[in-house]
């Protein structure tokens, strides 16, 4: 079995508000808003790399845990905006908490990374006994540039979120999870080893309007739960319009969807467990969702043991 | 069919502006990416069809002419 021990997070100090970026992308601040639910993200400084994130968020979800680092059996990391190309920031990240002979392993997978990351800790778990997945992505150093792209500029942060997964110990237990991905799509959404992200939004948000839904409803069908019976949907906090149709294509109220879009923006791979790490210790149940580059999509179902 | 799909249009983008057969209905402002999914599910249930995930693609959809090929393509 496997079970969410606990979680963390962190995000830089440093806040970016709509109004800062406005200036630079020849919009009004309102509209960053109304297209994304975005009114602040936080940015690293240029000289913080994602290793460094994803280490604070590591740390915090142990003490958050009650775990001791020399507990942990593997890692795995997911970011899309790693510095290098190789090696991922998994191995750098385990060094940090002291874990220099366990597996570190990176999935550059962008938005969806941490949901793969959750999926494979669930299969993996008996034998590695805890596992931390991290996500943490440093998208200022993707779209910091002039001139900044007006519709990828305004929506994405920095920050990293972690999440322990246990075969033995925590309160909501792994049920179930499906995982997909379709390769059709590569270039309606990337990033190169050089310029700036690229990405189609009519094609993503088309995409993921039909396919996070149906995953959602397939995942909860097979185990026999409605989605009213779901305390939260934790997403990838992508852009609140999307999570809002996301919601009532699923059948439930926007509130049931958890999100901290507002205060973050998108932080890639990072944002859905900076989201879950707020809201997960009251919840019996949680079905999380992500959608991202690749095209990789999935959702996981997570709920107190009956 | 034409006038069928220009009201679908009007409803999800909530305005009232009637384009022309070979108008860009993105590059006129008339339906973002949200409305576009919507004018999708709308063509699926007025003329009903199914739009399967791989042509989910907005140059199948970017004007009325088009839309109405792919509509009479898929009965």
């Amino acid at each position: 079995m496997a079970f969410i021990r606990g979680l963390g997070a962190y995000v830089p100090s440093r806040i970016v508000t709509n109004e800062e970026l406005a200036v630079r992308v020849g919009k009004a601040a309102s509209w960053i808003k109304d297209v994304s639910g975005i009114e602040e993200r936080r940015w690293a400084a240029p000289d913080v790399a994602v290793a460094h994130l994803g280490l604070h968020a590591a740390k915090d979800c142990l003490l958050r845990s009650n775990a001791d680092a020399s507990e942990i059996g593997m890692v795995i990391m997911s970011s899309g905006s790693n510095e290098r190309r190789f090696p991922g920031a998994a191995a750098e990240v385990a060094k940090g908490l002291g874990l220099t002979d366990v597996p570190a392993i990176d999935l550059p997978v962008a938005s969806a990374g941490t949901l793969f990351g959750l999926a494979l800790a669930r299969d993996l778990v008996e034998r590695y006994r805890n596992i931390l997945v991290i996500g943490a992505e440093k998208m200022s150093s993707v779209i910091d540039r002039e001139p900044m792209d007006a519709n990828t500029g305004i929506l994405f942060g920095d920050g990293a979120g972690a999440c322990l997964v246990s075969a033995d110990l925590g309160r909501l237990k792994i049920v179930d999870s499906l995982m997909r991905s379709d390769g059709s799509y590569t270039e309606a959404l990337h990033l190169g080893l050089t310029g700036t992200l690229v990405m189609n939004g009519m094609t993503v948000i088309m995409q993921a309007s039909r396919k996070v839904p149906s995953v959602i409803s397939d995942l909860l069908k097979r185990n026999n739960r409605r989605p009213e019976s779901i305390d939260w949907f934790v997403m990838h906090q992508a852009n609140q319009n999307l999570i809002a149709r996301i919601a009532k294509a699923v059948g439930v109220d926007t509130e049931k969807f958890y999100s901290n879009i507002a205060r973050y923006g998108n932080t890639s791979s990072a944002s859905m467990l900076i989201a879950a790490s707020e809201c997960w210790e009251e919840a019996m149940s949680i079905c999380f969702a992500a959608f991202g580059a690749g095209f990789h999509w999935g959702a996981l179902l997570a709920e107190v043991e009956k | 069919m034409n006038e069928k799909i220009i009201k679908i249009i009007q409803d999800v983008s909530q305005k009232s502006d009637v384009p022309a057969e070979d108008e860009s209905l993105f590059d006129s402002g008339l339906l973002d990416s949200f409305a576009l999914t919507d004018m999708v599910a709308a063509l699926e249930q007025t003329f009903d069809i199914k739009v399967p995930d791989s042509d989910l693609n907005p140059r199948k959809f970017d004007t009325v002419e088009k839309i109405a090929a792919y509509v009479e393509s898929r009965k």
